[in-house]
């Protein structure tokens, strides 16, 4: 494996009309690593794939890729890169072999029918040549999206919320289709809403409201944030929260599910803090204890998001 | 510039995508058989049984048969003869008589003393078209029943009609109806051409590909061109053989402007492709913004020299009022690019600013 740096972002600024969708943003992506652009909707991920993909011209800032402004290069470069927009869309009245064909030829890809090929096995679509795209469903023509991105053998994939609206198990194989690849050589950076995705990625970027909030590999997230946390399990559970919120060693509360997450800061024991703020108010507390911080609970700190909603929650 | 073979693809796609949607194949092609077979036969400015109304005081030999040379024409339908001036009334106001003939007694007394006869004709000016032609007409009939009636002639205009002696409508206005659908039918594809491909969403996936504006917008219009090449020969022979429009001129010069007009047509819907977001906006800009005020200025349904003169500056930017006069050159003069070269020219230079401008707007749009 090599260090070599293939996209590299230096205070990046998208500016549409007035409003700023991302504000100074710091990246580098470097050859086989899986990076994960991982935030809420309307945190400037899209913007940010789409300069580094050459679509997009910053406003301020540098983006490169092989060393090389994505903009100006981008022809050049498009060769080297495949982008999978979050809109994908494919010519529903084309069939398989004719969507891959079609951006083959665009690729000006030399020997596209033994590729194309290739990329129909493994992407389970050998059977459904003939079909057209509109008649796939949803899970196929993702793969089938795919395919078409990776028809001129990119070195660097980007990949706009791939796995947004998908079911659990399509979104399983395609992570998986996305591991092979990854094993084949190629380096992926994939933007996602999707917390629980972090976990797939070698290094994660968490973003939010135009800015890389954090960098680091996935395991090494929830050490970002100080305290512990309490999962605490109450009937009376928004007054809990009200309660809570008011003790001092108590840095925030966050609702997951059914329970509370209070992050509790310079306490030697924490659960004994909660209980006992919640036993003095008369609340009876059901459960309380002590749980390792997740991705998520670093996450809300990290973007100080007051709405959990902000993030959904993974169900596979 | 995409490689040939790029274009190719590009071009392929396009095709494979017009074949496989019927709905736009029936457009394409029945629609403008159907259309120019319906407008051939529609937009004619010839008249024929204007229905004519007679008031006959004199009740002669010499006024029966002046009513006798108004009825034997294929110009006029007499629908009643009233006994009355006042009689004529209720037949023109209600519409079931355009022209009234009244012949006051005294008429054949007066011819036989080599008086001038008088009579008099009314016409129904509320439809202008009918009311001046009715009355041209009745001009012609008076005349010639004058001359057989070896009377010297009341008129003595004479106009001599040239190119098409007959006034046959349908000689200029058939292939003028052959340029309208070639504009509509270029137009309207190419406007929808780069609009539908960001209303799916595949614009993205094909902007991230190495192709440069210029092998996409060749890509999208040269298949349309094919199609209006086609639609334009499946016309033509409409034109020359179902209606007998005799081509008077050369067929290669009207294959040049027609391939100039064509390109002009093309650019133009390129141009609304750019500025649309939805194919809708685009199905609405191309027909108000350009073909209709495209077929009003262009001298096809009013004639341009009777324009206001902002409206005649104006005229000189339509592609229509270009092709419109080169058609009913080639077809009835049979003039060749000797008398048309300006406006071929003019449709070459409009042509270049058309796409050029399209070109920016598409760098701007999308790029």
């Amino acid at each position: 494996m090599s260090d070599e740096t293939l996209l590299a972002a230096r205070g990046l600024v998208v500016r549409y009309g007035s409003t700023d969708a991302v504000r100074g943003v710091d990246l580098e992506v470097r050859r086989s690593e899986v990076v994960g652009l991982i935030g809420p909707d309307g945190g400037g991920k899209t913007s940010t794939l789409r300069v580094l993909a050459g679509l997009l011209r910053a406003t301020a800032g540098e983006a490169e890729a092989f060393g090389a402004d994505t903009w100006r290069t981008r022809r050049a470069l498009h060769h080297r890169l495949g982008y999978l927009a979050q809109r994908f869309a494919l010519y529903g009245d084309l069939t398989v072999d004719e969507n891959i064909q079609f951006f083959a030829l665009m690729y000006g890809v030399p020997a596209w029918k033994v590729r194309r090929t290739e990329l129909l096995e493994l992407v389970g679509l050998e059977d459904f040549r003939s079909r057209l795209a509109d008649r796939l469903s949803g899970g196929m023509k993702q793969k089938l999206a795919l395919a078409c991105t990776l028809i001129h053998s990119p070195e660097i994939l980007l990949l706009d919320e791939p796995t947004t609206g998908v079911d659990p198990v399509t979104r399983r194989e395609f992570w998986r289709l996305l591991a092979d690849l990854v094993g084949e050589g190629l380096t992926l950076l994939i933007a996602t809403p999707y917390l629980d995705e972090a976990e797939r990625c070698t290094r994660v970027l968490l973003m939010h409201d135009g800015r890389i909030l954090a960098d680091a590999r996935p395991q090494e997230i929830p050490d970002l944030m100080p305290g512990s946390i309490v999962e605490v399990t109450a009937e009376q559970r928004t007054r809990a929260a009200e309660i809570l919120a008011e003790i001092e060693n108590v840095a925030d509360v966050s609702v997951f599910g059914n329970t509370l997450h209070v992050r509790v800061e310079g306490a030697r024991d924490p659960v004994a803090v909660v209980r006992t703020a919640l036993g003095d108010s008369g609340v009876p507390v059901e459960g309380a204890r002590p749980i390792p911080a997740g991705l998520e609970d670093a996450f809300l700190y990290l973007t100080r998001s007051p709405e959990p909603e902000v993030l959904m929650e993974a169900s596979s | 510039m995409g490689s040939v073979r790029t274009i190719a693809g590009f071009v392929v796609k396009e095709l494979i995508q017009l074949w496989r949607d019927p709905k736009i194949l029936s457009v394409l092609f029945i629609a403008p058989i159907v259309q120019i077979i319906v407008l051939g036969y529609a937009a004619t400015t010839d008249i024929r049984k204007v229905e004519l109304v007679v008031c006959d005081l004199d009740r002669s030999v010499a006024s029966r048969e002046l009513i006798d040379a108004f009825t034997a024409s294929t110009y006029f339908d007499q629908v009643a003869a009233v006994p009355t001036q006042d009689d004529l009334d209720p037949w023109l106001d209600s519409g079931r008589a355009r022209v009234a003939v009244t012949i006051p007694s005294g008429f054949a007394a007066d011819r036989e003393a080599g008086r001038t006869g008088r009579i008099q004709v009314l016409a129904d000016g509320s439809d202008a078209m009918v009311g001046t032609l009715g009355l041209a007409y009745a001009q012609g009939v008076l005349r010639i029943a004058a001359e057989a009636a070896g009377a010297r002639a009341p008129i003595e205009l004479r106009p001599k009609v040239l190119y098409n002696p007959d006034l046959v409508s349908r000689y200029f206005m058939v292939p003028a109806v052959l340029a309208l659908l070639i504009m509509i039918m270029a137009m309207m594809l190419a406007s929808m051409a780069l609009v539908r491909e960001i209303e799916l969403g595949t614009m993205e996936q094909l902007l991230v590909t190495p192709l440069t504006p210029s092998a996409v917008i060749t890509g999208k219009l040269v298949p349309y061109a094919m199609v209006g090449v086609v639609e334009f020969v499946t016309g033509l022979l409409v034109v020359l053989f179902w209606f007998e429009v005799p081509l008077r001129g050369s067929f290669a010069v009207l294959a040049l402007m027609t391939a100039l007009f064509m390109i002009c047509s093309l650019g133009l819907g390129l141009l609304v492709s750019t500025v649309s977001r939805t194919q809708q906006q685009a199905m609405m800009i191309s027909t108000f913004v350009f073909l209709m005020p495209q077929i009003y200025l262009s001298g096809f349904v009013f004639p341009i020299q009777n324009m206001p003169r902002i409206f005649q500056l104006v005229t000189y930017a339509i592609p229509l009022r270009y092709f419109v006069t080169a058609l009913r050159g080639i077809f009835l003069k049979g003039v060749g690019l000797d008398v048309l070269w300006p406006q071929a020219l003019a449709m070459l230079g409009l042509a270049v600013i058309i796409f050029t401008v399209a070109r920016l707007r598409y760098r701007r749009t999308l790029g």
